[in-house]
């Protein structure tokens, strides 16, 4: 399993994705060795093992996200790397340490999780003849939010695609763009949806209405908590949130914004919504790890999910598990297997904020979408999605015994 | 016929800055002026302590020679409330410097709000309040009352000329601008429309602003700038007309421009070459005025202050995020002054000073004049940010602790 980053040392959904999949695949009967590009202990994982492509911190990582393709590498004091200048550096790295571990041990398929170890996947193919899946969390289309993305970025996921023996998309919305933009045939290309596992919630978290002290007292007079728990970038559709946000203040007074994350957009955000005159119902909480992000989840009512192109949208499921109502862009991959939720485009502000309001003026419909969305979220399980990937990798390496008979 | 005078005016003056005042600690931690990191530029003993070893003490110590050696040496100040609270915690030796100055007798105090607010442009019986506070903290520290005024940012109108002339004042300080002024000369004497009895004076901004924004500027053409030639500048200026009113910063001397520049040595020889021509002296604000009648009357209907090119509020109240921010504050006027609380009182004046304000200006962007804005904050946003999370958490203060006020603003 070729991966970018794995919990506590993930940047985002990547990371939380990789890990699920593989306690599920593990629990399926596979034995996994899974590449990361840090070195860092995971005390956490015991069902697989982990490799560390190089010395560099997950420190000198974070910047690099999963998500970035433009960032410099900033080499902590003390590491053994020191002519890595960007991601490309990193990746050069990352595929010569899977090219050696290849050589040492043997696999019966090989998983790359996008754009980031699609060339260390396509070498690994190279080397052993293993069947390569690739599997798309996001494409650079994605990543752009509408914009043209990086050329070299795109390259490398054209050849992915077309080396690959099975894709893996996340969503049909993800699939589309797979089939479309990079003209892979659309049989080659699986839907699997991601899921939730909820129990890795039960860390003894509890919930004690006091991180975010003032919105509590706003509840206390009416207030509903409007929520976003993303990056700041075009993707994610953040400036319609906020003009939504204004336009629903109109008509309904007791509206909150809280906005928990950080990113490139967030001067912006922030200069929009004192030009709209509402700074004072949105909160910024900047990057947001453990129990502040938890408390984000549950001092909020409605989760919004604005993205411009999301390929799947794993906070909705985290927001549902924390008891939101969720409004989500029918360009999210996360709305195909949720039933019980608002829906709108993303441009579309006015619907937007109808539903806001709808919400924030309903109890019966507030809480009716809380607990139907319960029910429906539970039954999305990385049981399921394992179970398809073992029988993929299977078919992939009979098929492939097959031509080599 | 009167001698030729300087009137030097230098304002005193540090902000209690926010520090990194987030989500997490509104409505928890009441503490909005400390920060505990020693090495934050929001750390306001830190700042406070770094300018009094590089500017209030070595000027206070020159100012002290000069007013021992010469005897028509003379100079105003005006130091504000929040600066004298800083300086009676971390370094009452600045105190007592300054102290010293006023008691020779040549150091005239000049009047303004406390809280070096821009309270005029939002409640006037706040603004009064700060003035009548300034007032008696002067009077408790320097035994002197003050009788000429200078309004945050030299920010000027009519209104405020009026209002100051019925309060009792005799003078008023505020910009000499070019397009207020047009043939006139800033080295007289006016009378602000509408008024009785003040007379106003006006900032010589050319030779001033040589000495506060250029004096250290390599790139300029007249760096480096001798006493010699300054002297005959003024000489120039001077001629026909009986005053030159040099009104700046007094962190101009070793904070603003280093001691390195050698600002300390120009300003000593220069103060000893201009009293050393028998027609030539200095004035205290007071005695300016009472020296020379007003030779006309001038209006400024519109705010002019002593910032940037535009000489307006632009820098302070020109963007959105400055507007709200203010705007939420002065909302809270009632309710906060109805509390009695005097820590919760003194909070929500503290936050009124101008320099919050002007730390969350960007049209620094457009002008691409980085540098002539100085902010302890890595962004006008996040300047913004730390303030309106102090302004919820008054709001939670009035909320919790008074039963007054909502949380909604």
């Amino acid at each position: 399993m070729l991966g970018w980053e794995l919990p506590p040392h993930n940047s985002g959904g990547l990371g939380v994705a990789c890990y699920h999949l593989s306690k599920a695949l593990a629990l399926e009967g596979a034995s996994i060795d899974f590449v990361v590009p840090y070195s860092a202990p995971h005390d956490n994982i015991d069902y697989m093992e982990i490799h560390n492509a190089t010395t560099l911190s997950p420190l000198d990582r974070y910047g690099m996200g999963a998500y970035d393709s433009d960032f410099t590498v900033v080499t902590e004091p003390g590491s053994t790397v020191t002519d890595v200048k960007d991601i490309r550096g990193v990746q050069r790295h990352y595929t010569k340490y899977v090219e050696r571990l290849v050589g040492r041990k043997e696999f019966d398929a090989i998983h790359a999780h996008d754009w980031l170890t699609m060339e260390a996947g396509i070498r690994a193919k190279q080397l052993t003849g293993a069947p390569l899946i690739v599997h798309v969390h996001a494409t650079e289309f994605d990543r752009a939010g509408g914009n043209q993305g990086n050329p070299i970025v795109h390259e490398i996921e054209y050849q992915g695609l077309m080396v690959a023996d099975r894709i893996i998309a996340v969503s049909d919305i993800t699939k589309k763009i797979i089939v479309n933009k990079y003209g892979i045939p659309a049989d080659k290309v699986e839907v699997m949806h991601n899921a939730i596992d909820p129990t890795s919630f039960d860390d003894g978290y509890t919930y004690d209405n006091r991180t975010y002290r003032y919105l509590e007292g706003l509840k206390e007079e009416g207030y509903t908590v409007v929520s976003a728990v993303t990056r700041f970038t075009i993707q994610k559709g953040l400036e319609y949130l906020v003009r939504a946000v204004a336009k629903a203040s109109e008509r309904y007074d007791r509206i909150a914004l809280l906005l928990a994350g950080d990113g490139e957009q967030r001067n912006e955000l922030i200069e929009l919504a004192s030009e709209l005159g509402i700074s004072d119902r949105i909160f910024f909480t900047g990057f947001v790890r453990g129990k502040q992000w938890r408390d984000a989840y549950n001092v909020s009512d409605i989760f919004v999910m604005s993205s411009v192109s999301e390929p799947f949208g794993l906070t909705a499921l985290e927001a549902a598990h924390h008891d939101n109502a969720l409004i989500i862009t029918k360009q999210s991959g996360v709305s195909e297997v949720l039933n019980s939720i608002f829906t709108y485009d993303f441009w579309d502000i006015d619907r937007l904020a109808d539903q806001i309001v709808g919400i924030a003026t309903s109890d019966a419909l507030k809480n009716s979408l809380k607990e139907n969305v319960l029910n429906e979220y539970a039954q999305l399980s990385w049981n399921d999605v394992a179970a398809k990937c073992m029988t993929m990798y299977k078919s992939t390496h009979k098929a492939r015994e097959r031509v080599f008979a | 016929m009167a001698k030729r005078g300087i009137t030097l005016y230098l304002h005193v003056h540090q902000p209690l800055r926010v520090r990194d005042y987030s989500v997490f600690d509104t409505a928890i931690d009441h503490n909005y002026f400390n920060d505990p990191d020693p090495l934050s530029d929001r750390n306001n003993e830190k700042v406070f302590r770094k300018v009094a070893d590089k500017s209030y003490r070595p000027m206070n110590a020159l100012l002290e020679k000069l007013l021992a050696e010469h005897d028509d040496f003379k100079l105003s100040l005006s130091i504000t409330g929040t600066f004298l609270e800083q300086a009676e915690k971390w370094a009452p030796d600045v105190i007592a410097s300054f102290q010293r100055l006023v008691a020779t007798g040549k150091v005239e105090i000049v009047a303004e709000t406390y809280y070096h607010s821009l309270a005029f442009f939002y409640s006037r019986t706040e603004f009064e309040r700060q003035v009548e506070a300034h007032k008696t903290k002067i009077r408790e520290l320097f035994n002197v009352e003050t009788s000429v005024f200078r309004n945050t940012e030299l920010a000027y109108n009519d209104s405020l000329a009026q209002w100051a002339d019925e309060y009792g004042f005799k003078g008023i300080l505020a910009e000499g601008w070019d397009p207020i002024l047009d043939w006139r000369s800033p080295n007289f004497v006016y009378q602000p429309e509408g008024t009785k009895n003040i007379s106003l004076l006006l900032k010589n901004y050319k030779l001033s602003d040589d000495l506060a924004f250029r004096f250290s500027n390599k790139a300029w053409s007249e760096w480096p700038l001798t006493a010699n030639k300054y002297t005959e500048w003024a000489n120039a200026s001077i001629e026909d007309s009986p005053l030159i009113n040099l009104f700046m910063d007094y962190e101009t001397f070793g904070e603003h421009q280093w001691q390195d520049t050698g600002i300390f040595d120009f300003f000593e020889d220069f103060v000893g070459r201009w009293i050393s021509n028998p027609d030539n002296t200095f004035y205290t604000v007071s005695e300016a005025i009472d020296a020379n009648k007003p030779v006309g009357e001038l209006s400024m209907p519109a705010t002019v202050t002593w910032a940037d090119a535009e000489r307006d509020l632009t820098a302070w109240l020109g963007n959105s995020m400055q507007q709200e921010a203010m705007g939420h504050l002065y909302a809270l006027e009632a309710d906060i002054l109805r509390t009695k609380d005097a820590d919760l009182i003194n909070d929500w004046r503290k936050l009124q000073t101008s320099d919050h304000a002007y730390y969350m200006c960007t049209k620094w962007f457009s002008d691409g004049d980085v540098h002539a804005y100085f902010s302890p904050y890595e962004s006008p946003y996040d300047a913004f940010l730390y303030y309106m999370n102090v302004i919820r958490d008054l709001r939670w203060r009035l909320h919790e602790t008074h039963r007054t006020g909502a949380l909604n603003g």
